[in-house]
């Protein structure tokens, strides 16, 4: 089977579904880049290169262009939405989700509750999320946990090339509105990728390794640095369950109760700000409904409660590590024995 | 060192590149007879015995359990008790020399699938292995199946015999639309296949759905089948667990998967986490749930088999044999059971529904002296 990277995997993605369904449209900043000007058009694919070739096969009517506006795109794009097309929205750095939030939060998430459900609002919107590449406080954040916790949002956090294609054709297809993280670090990460169309139901988790000692849950990149320490881990004979929810919204609840009666011990890694976070949500679900299981406390490995240094070495350190991840698991794994 | 036989890693299906040893089955200094189980060894995809396949004493545990090794690794040395042991250091010794460097082109040979399209247009799957001499082995999946399923005997016999299997159209890699869900359109699209690798004669190997394909064939065209081996096949009965037949095109979850898949085996334990996502993955796909569909309409409506071919059986002018697990939950070997004193039946035991997974050395052997009886 054909090796992909994310970046193609989500390219594949949208231009299968756009010539399956002609509603499909892609709108957003520079999606085909650089129009206006006197170079060379989609040379690059659009600012991230998810977009590239669909301006050619599609034309101006589908791949939208647009000013420096979040308010402007995700406006548009909720109001396509609920009018009958199916747009993709563009938002290139998650962090400005501020300028744009009541479009998203307080209209695309509730059309269809205001209308008495006789609205649809089959709404993508594909954000960049992610610390690692020095892109400072304002665009290096994970604020995926603001998007689950408003009712009527999905939201989708893939960590590795076959997700993201399955499960950004299922957000095309879902009626509600999705919100579609992809981390800027882990574009060019390859993956077997089947050529035809598929969808990966939402709320459906992915366990990445079977193990009896330790459930470790973990989102977007933080998979595979927790895989990193389980590799480093089982060589000491420590074998964890290692499960990657890929949405949380909704969030496959029982995959990780089901995983938890049988460990006893859970870690939830999380590259996001501890407080109000998914680590922190999943934390308190296993707490709630799985007390009576648990042989040691909960552990959660996440970023401190601070903006995303600038500096390299301040960056490093902020992100969860491999070696932080394998501490929190060994010091779990340990507890009470 | 005449009579030394190295044990190593197997390579079971496509994928797979190393093995994980759970635990011997023999201890050092055991008799072995060549369908003895030997070790019980775990890949990403499965979990498998393998048997010693040759005639001897266990000597020499190379590889301890918990051990994962390259394909072609030595595990154990089997060889009569008058070979001193220094002989053994010696083979052991030598072949740990030996094998890195054959590693590579191990590597390299691994076959592959190919695809082809058939005269009506139909783009098929197949992976072919082993020699270019006499008629070919034949081998048909079954419902949701596709050519992996044989990984475990198609290796085996492709030490002999030249062999093909198949993706049907509706799974693994072949088109997913279906001209059609009925035994008639499906045999086509083998024969089809078959014409498109110029194959006019085949021994034909079949698991359940594929075992009636292989049988409307081998009644249809008898010119192409020169024997058929039915394994657990549908078509003999009305009965089939009707349970399993929606609950697997319905799985869209990983627990409703495993749910499905644990009925088709004796022991759940060959269910692993890869197989699970395996059938998810290709579940997932655009248009299989409505090739799975239009089959189950053809084949399985209202919880009954609709394709009936007992009389095609009986009417054979070319050797049947049939394969059949006792514990099978999804097609009952009762249906083999009547067969009895009228063709050869190989009735397995603490066996379900994938003799050629569970008991794959011996429904290899059944294969090979069938052929060359």
């Amino acid at each position: 089977m054909p090796q992909k990277s994310i970046r193609q995997a989500l390219n594949e993605a949208l231009a299968q579904e756009m010539r399956r369904d002609p509603t499909i449209v892609v709108i957003g900043e520079d999606v085909s880049g650089g129009a206006g000007t006197a170079g060379q058009r989609d040379a690059y694919g659009g600012v991230l290169g998810v977009t590239k070739g669909l301006i050619g096969e599609f034309g101006e009517a589908r791949v939208i262009d647009t000013p420096i506006t979040e308010s402007a795109i995700m406006g548009a794009a909720a109001g396509a939405a609920v009018t009958g097309l199916r747009p993709v929205a563009e938002l290139m750095f998650s962090d400005f989700f501020g300028v744009c939030f009541d479009q998203i939060f307080n209209q695309a998430a509730k059309f269809r509750y205001m209308f008495g459900g006789k609205a649809r609002t089959p709404l993508v919107i594909r954000t960049m999320i992610g610390a690692g590449r020095s892109a400072a406080a304002q665009h290096s954040q994970s604020p995926y946990h603001v998007f689950t916790s408003v009712p009527g949002l999905k939201c989708v956090v893939p960590s590795n090339a076959y997700d993201a294609k399955g499960l950004l054709i299922q957000a095309i297809r879902d009626d509600d509105p999705v919100i579609f993280c992809e981390h800027k670090l882990m574009y060019d990460l390859r993956a077997e990728v089947p050529d035809e169309p598929y969808t990966i139901p939402f709320g459906e988790a992915n366990v990445v390794r079977d193990g009896d000692d330790v459930t470790v849950v973990a989102l977007a990149r933080m998979v595979h640095y927790a895989t990193t320490a389980a590799e480093e881990l089982a060589k000491n004979g420590i074998e964890i369950d290692l499960i990657d929810p890929r949405t949380t919204s909704p969030l496959d609840e029982d995959t990780i109760l089901d995983s938890v009666e049988r460990t006893g011990r859970l870690v939830v890694v999380d590259e996001a700000t501890p407080r109000c976070s998914i680590a922190t949500d999943i934390a308190a679900l296993v707490a709630d409904k799985a007390f009576d299981a648990l042989k040691a406390p909960i552990r959660r490995v996440t970023a401190p409660h601070t903006p995303v240094p600038f500096a390299p070495d301040l960056e490093k350190l902020y992100i969860p590590s491999p070696e932080k991840i394998a501490a929190a698991i060994r010091e779990v794994h340990g507890y009470g024995r | 060192m005449t009579g030394i036989t190295a044990i190593t890693m197997p390579k079971w299906g496509l994928t797979m590149t190393e093995g994980k040893i759970l635990g011997w089955l023999k201890t050092q200094g055991d008799p072995v007879a060549a369908s003895d189980e030997l070790l019980e060894i775990e890949t990403p995809k499965i979990t498998n015995v393998m048997e010693a396949g040759e005639t001897g004493t266990l000597r020499r545990i190379v590889a301890q359990p918990g051990a994962t090794l390259p394909i072609g690794a030595l595990m154990a040395v089997l060889a009569p008790p008058e070979v001193a042991d220094a002989e053994i250091d010696a083979f052991v010794a030598r072949f740990a020399v030996v094998e890195p460097g054959e590693d590579g082109t191990a590597e390299s040979d691994a076959p592959a699938p190919s695809e082809l399209e058939t005269a009506g247009g139909q783009r098929i799957r197949y992976l072919g292995i082993g020699g270019d001499e006499g008629p070919p082995l034949v081998f048909i999946h079954g419902f949701g199946g596709d050519l992996n399923t044989w990984m475990f005997v198609q290796p085996t016999l492709a030490q002999r015999h030249r062999t093909v299997a198949l993706d049907l159209p509706g799974h693994g890699g072949s088109d997913k639309t279906l001209p059609a869900g009925d035994v008639a359109s499906l045999a086509a699209a083998v024969s089809g296949a078959l014409e498109a690798l110029r194959i006019d004669r085949a021994h034909l190997v079949g698991h359940s759905m594929g075992g009636a394909i292989a049988l409307h064939l081998a009644a249809h065209h008898p010119g192409l089948a020169k024997s058929v081996t039915l394994i657990a096949p549908a078509g003999l009965g009305p009965e089939i667990n009707a349970g399993f037949i929606a609950g697997f095109v319905q799985a869209q979850r990983r627990r409703e998967a495993i749910e499905a898949l644990h009925q088709l085996v004796y022991d759940p334990a060959l269910v692993s986490r890869a197989m699970v996502e395996d059938v998810l993955r290709y579940k997932r796909l655009d248009g299989v749930t409505a090739a799975l569909d239009a089959i189950v309409a053809a084949w399985f409506a209202d919880g009954r088999q609709r394709v009936a071919l007992s009389a095609d059986l009986g009417a054979l002018s070319m050797p049947a044999q049939i394969v059949w697990g006792r514990e099978d939950r999804i097609i009952p070997v009762a249906h083999a059971e009547a067969l009895a004193g009228k063709l050869p039946v190989h009735i397995l035991d603490n066996t379900g529904h994938l003799p050629h997974m569970e008991k794959a050395a011996e429904v290899s052997r059944l294969i090979e002296r069938f052929l060359g009886g």
